[in-house]
């Protein structure tokens, strides 16, 4: 176990300091008082755990690492994640798991707006309720919202599959309530198992793209 | 028979509000009942770098000597806060376009022309191919709100990354790529369908404003540890403040592009109509940069209309570092060439117009993804083509500063210029040629 505290060293030299592992190592970071940036850009299997609430793209761009945020999460926590694990055991802010093309995102409490905008193929799993646009533009991944769903939840997705257990203000330009097929469910199953977040799959509703608006025609024009 | 080259001739009067260009575009509106899309750049006539000229040396200014004495075209770029800054050997660099938009041909090319030269290529939006990375030496990697491709390891393995704000085509607007360039390779950078219309986003997904981009600069010097200098690239608009806030973002390099900038897919409407010229949007980019007193630290890209060594000459004397290219690089690699005029005609349009880079039928094998037109394009034959185009833009560059006595052509500065038009004058910021009016300045009007 290594251990770094932020309130006497710099995010560069911690980060400068993970970016040379290149084995499994358990890392404890203390006092990270909402720096940014935070164990962003690891590559290895690293078990990370910061110890209080940290600013903005924590974890970004992750690869292979396991990260754990002991507290509240700032803007683009696991941003463009490509594989590993991010955990946030409190809120996070806008724009979590933004472009992650693989990997899971856990967030125990609630999400801000635009969870999951751009997803690229991870999986994200939000204990409770999201926030306006959330899965804009969703190309590919899964995103599970145990609580509800903000204004035009799913805006203009393209493949992503979006599981919600309450309620949604509303739905975006395009995207529809789908059948909850048993595949789904397994699926469903499998990633609130993996999260560790207890909840009855079996009352959840899917989302995903109408597939109206793949090709640009007049007739569509105010759907936009 | 009418002749239709010459209406005036049997007494017809073309209207000037409805000629017959906006007749046609008015007509086939109403038929498709969809706004026009294309590539190329503004089409309309500008105030641009045409209306400009140099005060070459004479009595008052010692020339040098063309074939003798020295003239420097070496650029640094990001050497702000990188800690490998790019050294170009010519301030000519290639603009940002994507595999996608273009061929594997065609991006290989300008990677094999640019290092010819020791110059830079970018990639665009659609990510960076393995292909492109080999044959470019040093690379800048866009990083687009679409995030189409973005990874750590293409992050790391560039020379330089460039935020993408805006194109000078389309400030304000998203990309846009027609399914039938979406093939199965384009589809799965992008993690999309094959053949859908792709729309890529016009914002950011994790950052609004300038605050904002500042920690996202951050986060991407983090990740790469410092190592890249980070380019801002914006479509000229409100010029003097969006490079003030890059700047103040902590931008190494501010990539500046005008409306006469390139595009591979927008609505005709846009490109014609939102933006200004690179003239004008040039000033205010450095008036915005000696404001912070950061010219030269910060360097300034810029693009928009660059097509020979005067334009790159006067770009410079303005105050730019460098300048980039993008549809000059593929006219150099055989776009619009005369060699395939007869297939232009048959898709309604001709060699020195063609501008359908959505349709993917390009028959010079450069805007296309069909595999039988990407061969048409040798990218080693191309990629010379491209070299040879660059080495006359920095000649002519280097003729022009010697005669204006510079041993660099960095040296170059509006005083060496003088306007041709009122209109070109105010946006350029220098005096009209014989006089020392620039209007808006110094108590003019």
């Amino acid at each position: 176990m290594s251990t770094f505290d932020l309130s006497k060293i710099s995010v560069r030299e911690l980060n400068q300091h993970l970016h040379q592992l290149s084995e499994v190592n358990d890392i404890d970071i203390l006092e990270p008082r909402g720096a940014h940036a935070v164990a962003c850009g690891l590559t290895a299997p690293l078990n990370v755990s910061i110890r209080g609430p940290v600013g903005y793209y924590c974890a970004g761009m992750n690869e292979r690492a396991t990260v754990t945020v002991h507290g509240n999460a700032g803007t683009g926590v696991a941003e463009n994640m490509m594989s590993g694990e991010v955990r946030v055991l409190g809120n996070a802010s806008q724009s979590a798991g933004a472009t992650a093309h693989g990997g899971l995102l856990v967030i125990q409490g609630d999400a801000s707006a635009r969870c999951g905008i751009s997803l690229k193929g991870a999986s994200i799993v939000v204990g409770g309720s999201v926030g306006h646009m959330s899965a804009f533009m969703a190309q590919a991944g899964t995103l599970v919202i145990c609580g509800d769903a903000g204004d035009a939840l799913g805006d203009s997705i393209y493949e992503a599959r979006i599981y919600l257990r309450g309620q949604v203000a509303s739905l975006g330009a395009d995207c529809i309530e789908k059948e909850m097929r048993p595949e789904h469910l397994a699926e469903l199953t499998q990633l609130l198992t993996t999260a560790g977040i207890h909840a009855d799959p079996t009352i959840f509703r899917r989302y995903g793209s109408g597939r109206s608006l793949y090709h640009f025609h007049s007739d569509q024009a105010s759907a936009y | 028979m009418e002749n239709r080259s010459q209406p005036l001739s049997s007494g017809l009067r073309e209207s000037a509000t409805f000629n017959r260009h906006v007749i046609h575009e008015i007509q086939r509106a109403a038929q498709t009942g969809i706004y026009d899309i294309r590539g190329w750049g503004a089409k309309r006539s500008l105030p641009h770098f045409d209306d400009l000229v140099f005060l070459g040396a004479s009595m008052s200014r010692y020339p040098l000597e063309g074939y003798r004495e020295k003239c420097e075209t070496g650029v640094i770029l990001g050497n702000r806060f990188a800690s490998k800054p790019l050294h170009l050997d010519i301030p000519v660099t290639i603009a940002g376009m994507s595999f996608g938009s273009l061929s594997g041909s065609a991006k290989e090319a300008l990677g094999r022309g640019a290092s010819e030269v020791g110059t830079s290529t970018t990639t665009g939006d659609g990510g960076m191919t393995d292909e492109e990375r080999a044959h470019s030496k040093m690379l800048v990697y866009q990083y687009l709100p679409s995030r189409y491709g973005m990874n750590p390891h293409d992050l790391r393995r560039a020379d330089a990354i460039e935020i993408v704000l805006g194109q000078g085509a389309k400030p304000g607007g998203g990309g846009m790529l027609l399914g039938q360039k979406i093939s199965d390779r384009v589809a799965g950078m992008r993690t999309l369908p094959a053949g859908i219309d792709q729309r890529s986003a016009c914002r950011h997904p994790d950052w609004t404003g300038p605050d904002d981009l500042e920690i996202k600069i951050q986060e991407l010097r983090e990740i790469t540890d410092w190592e890249k200098p980070i380019y801002i690239k914006v479509g000229a608009s409100r010029t003097f403040y969006d490079v003030t806030l890059a700047v103040k973002s902590g931008a190494d390099v501010v990539v500046l592009d005008g409306m006469q900038g390139g595009t591979g897919a927008t609505q005709d409407v846009f490109i014609e109509h939102v933006g200004i010229p690179t003239l004008p949007a040039l000033r205010q980019a450095v008036e915005a940069l000696s404001e912070l007193g950061m010219h030269r630290k910060v360097q300034l890209i810029v693009s928009g209309g660059i097509r020979n060594g005067a334009d790159v000459a006067k770009a410079l004397a303005m105050g730019a570092d460098a300048v980039s290219i993008g549809t000059a690089a593929l006219i150099a690699l055989g776009c619009n060439s005369p060699q395939y005029d007869a297939e232009y005609q048959k898709l309604g349009s001709a060699a020195g117009f063609y501008d359908d880079y959505q349709d993917g039928k390009d028959p010079a094998g450069i805007t296309t993804q069909d595999p039988e037109l990407a061969a048409r394009l040798d990218p080693v034959e191309g990629g010379h083509r491209l070299a040879n185009y660059l080495r006359v833009l920095t000649m002519e560059a280097q003729t022009i500063a010697r005669a204006c006595g510079k041993s660099h052509v960095h040296n170059l500065e509006p005083e060496d210029l003088a306007a041709l038009t009122i209109e070109s004058a105010a946006m350029a910021g220098v005096p009209i040629a014989g006089t020392d009016w620039i209007p808006g300045k110094r108590g003019g009007f």
